[in-house]
């Protein structure tokens, strides 16, 4: 069985570490959240303005003037800090955001990603997923990893207009977890209990190589 | 009409008086992230002035009926400069059809131009983009072997800012996430309007608290009233 959306997001949990800063994209990055232990001192940035960020709030203590970048209402955890657009993409700019997991339609072996544009259909706009990928020290994908007719997202190049290049670091799928090999391809570190390194390899576009020691993902 | 005892007083008596000056073809910068700290007042009353042609700087356009979504609909906006227009029908019809000019930046990207403008700061270089269809027409420049491309402060004639609290003189305070671009943006206007849920003495504010120093600040309202939409009511159940 490829895994589901909360088991992509609770894999990519295992990659936060003791006091890193994160932004988490919308979608199953939003996810991770719910599997980050709550003894583990980590702060959720919103790129709105907001590092520090809590779960949804109760419905009384709803506030129009607090919500993250996917416009929902949330909260401000003890320690919180609130911030203008410009401090908050300086902190991403400049490298002070540890990690941030972003969702994509194609990856590439160059670390390329392209989320946001399909040529012909409406573009609703980059957001800040372009600024995230080219300044957080660390970016993670989550994603299926076929499109619905079973076609490859995890490419030797990407197709579509891209969001960033050389920077995506590591991908969770459906199928896997998957390091770029820059230039070379992807290597193979996990794949999804009931599947095999052979069926994450064809089922990607790019060459694949397991490396030594991986093997079946523990969920 | 201007209102106020002090000497600094920068207050108006209403929106419609605060925006004194606006013009057809201007370009208008506008605060807010999504409808979170819109300037719902001011945004109204452009519309009720009935200027046309506008170039609107904003994050993002509003929704259909609201926020900007309102000049949309009585096509006043020419051109938009957003970096996400997702809640907006009215938006993606009049951009397919042709009768809207849209130019996609960079969350990141914008909020620095914006900055940078207000800042005197004609342009800057970011990597943001860099490789991209944003990189296209623009200069590169590598800085320690990585590539960066040249983006342009921003300025306008009107900024729209909501605050939420202000003094005569026009420090600024802001509250939560409403804050977002509404403190760049009062910097880059040539005349920054702000309007806010409540105006103080000058003396009243902590300096040390102060977020905008009111030297940004031309014009000040009292919102007469705020919807304060939620796009999203997401709760956590007891």
């Amino acid at each position: 069985m490829p895994l589901t959306r909360d088991q992509i997001a609770q894999r990519i949990s295992r990659e936060v570490k003791p006091g890193y800063c994160v932004n988490l994209g919308i979608g199953i990055p939003t996810l991770v959240a719910n599997y980050i232990p709550a003894s583990m001192h980590v702060m959720l940035q919103s790129e709105n303005g907001l590092l520090g960020m809590g779960p949804f709030p109760l419905d009384k203590d709803v506030d129009a003037d607090l919500i993250n970048a996917g416009k929902q209402t949330v909260t401000a955890l003890p320690g919180a800090s609130f911030f203008s657009s410009a401090d908050s993409f300086a902190m991403i700019r400049g490298g002070h955001i540890d990690l941030t997991v972003l969702g994509a339609m194609e990856v590439d072996m160059n670390g390329d990603i392209a989320s946001w544009m399909v040529p012909g259909k409406m573009v609703k706009g980059m957001g800040g997923a372009m600024d995230l990928v080219a300044g957080a020290r660390t970016v993670i994908v989550a994603m299926q990893h076929t499109s619905k007719d079973g076609a490859s997202k995890l490419l030797k190049k990407c197709t579509l207009p891209l969001t960033g290049k050389d920077c995506v670091t590591r991908i969770v799928t459906d199928m896997g977890v998957l390091e770029v090999d820059k230039g070379r391809g992807f290597k193979l570190l996990e794949w999804a209990p009931d599947l095999s390194a052979e069926a994450v390899i064809k089922a990607t576009e790019a060459p694949v190589t397991v490396v030594p020691g991986a093997g079946p993902m523990k969920v | 009409m201007v209102q106020g005892t002090g000497a600094f007083s920068k207050i108006y008596p209403s929106a419609k008086a605060a925006l004194a000056g606006v013009a057809d073809n201007m370009t208008i910068l506008v605060g807010g992230f999504g409808l979170c700290g819109i300037p719902e007042n001011l945004i109204a009353a452009l519309r009720d002035s009935g200027v046309k042609g506008l170039t609107c700087v904003s994050n993002n356009a509003g929704v259909d009926d609201f926020g900007l979504g309102l000049l949309l609909q009585t096509r006043q906006i020419k051109k938009m400069l957003s970096s996400y227009v997702g809640e907006n029908a009215t938006f993606e019809k009049q951009f397919l059809s042709g009768e809207l000019e849209l130019e996609f930046c960079p969350q990141g990207t914008l909020a620095e131009r914006l900055r940078a403008g207000g800042a005197g700061i004609p342009g800057f270089y970011t990597a943001t983009g860099a490789g991209t269809v944003v990189a296209e027409g623009k200069e590169k420049k590598v800085f320690d072997g990585r590539e960066y491309i040249l983006e342009r402060g921003i300025t306008g004639d009107f900024a729209l800012v909501k605050a939420w609290k202000a003094d005569e003189f026009g420090n600024l305070v802001f509250r939560k996430t409403a804050r977002n671009f509404n403190p760049m943006i009062a910097t880059a206007g040539k005349i920054t309007v702000v309007e806010v849920e409540e105006i103080v003495p000058v003396g009243e504010l902590d300096p040390d608290q102060v977020h905008t120093p009111g030297v940004y600040v031309q014009r000040i309202i009292k919102s007469p009233s705020l919807e304060k939409r939620i796009e999203q009511r997401t709760i956590t159940k007891a």
